[in-house]
């Protein structure tokens, strides 16, 4: 360690000196829904304004199940590091650590909201 | 650390000084509509659960997202979607190192402005 310079030491490091995990993440994450967004709406989106047979018979079928799930879950995940980004911006101190705590608990809910949904309909 | 004046340096000038620019306006909008369309997946995410749950709850949640205040939410979340993808695409251009120019970066902001409007009435017209 003490034969690293200080210029050494922060090289590549960035301001937060930590690494590109979120980016890349972030960056994933929008390469999988690119396709998953345009088959959601034009899949999932006329089931709206549908009745309660046609939804549960639509949900039911493989493929509009998986673009359903895989949407939101994949969306959610997407949205989790996006809103992180979001309050690392703009809320500082114990209540940045709070507003990411419940954006990620949100996040899983709605993800769990999800499988569980599509579980009941489709099986 | 060996920045003693930690705190006290002079702010470089923010918002309140720069003129707008497209480029700059159209990434602001896309940190507004990616976190905005949470309100919409809960709207949603409501609505699958009610038809998971059953006919009633099912008549209930698809009476609010087909009400006046639904058909609001979900257009302007439509909108906020494609906008959200376009500009996806534009970082992930952005990220291969193309598309730095300015002229180049001007037109994928006015092609993420008026291409989401157009995919959003395309999609309400064909749906």
């Amino acid at each position: 360690m003490s034969f690293l310079t200080d210029r050494k030491r922060a090289a590549g490091m960035g301001a937060a000196k930590t690494g590109t995990g979120n980016f890349w993440g972030m960056t994933i994450s929008s390469v999988a829904l690119l396709p998953l967004v345009p088959l959601f709406i034009f899949m999932i989106g006329p089931l709206f304004s549908q009745d309660y047979a046609t939804v549960l018979l639509s949900l039911a079928k493989p493929f509009p199940a998986l673009v359903c799930l895989l949407t939101l879950t994949v969306g959610m995940l997407h949205f989790k590091s996006g809103v992180i980004v979001l309050i690392d911006d703009y809320v500082h101190g114990l209540a940045r650590k709070i507003w990411i705590v419940i954006m990620t608990c949100v996040s899983y809910v709605i993800i769990a909201a999800t499988v569980f949904s599509i579980a009941r309909i489709a099986l | 650390m060996a920045d003693v004046n930690r705190g006290k340096r002079p702010l470089s000038p923010h918002l309140t000084i720069y003129r707008p620019q497209l480029t700059s306006i159209s990434s602001i909008f896309i940190r507004i509509t990616g976190n905005a369309l949470l309100i919409s997946t809960l709207l949603v995410v409501w609505w699958l659960l009610a038809a998971a749950t059953g006919p009633l709850p099912f008549a209930f949640a698809s009476s609010v997202i087909t009400s006046w205040f639904g058909d609001i939410v979900m257009t302007l979340s439509l909108w906020a979607l494609w906008y959200h993808s376009l500009g996806g695409l534009r970082h992930l251009i952005w990220d291969t190192g193309r598309g730095f120019d300015i002229g180049v970066a001007e037109k994928m902001g006015w092609t993420m402005i008026f291409g989401s409007l157009f995919l959003t009435a395309a999609t309400i017209w064909f749906m």
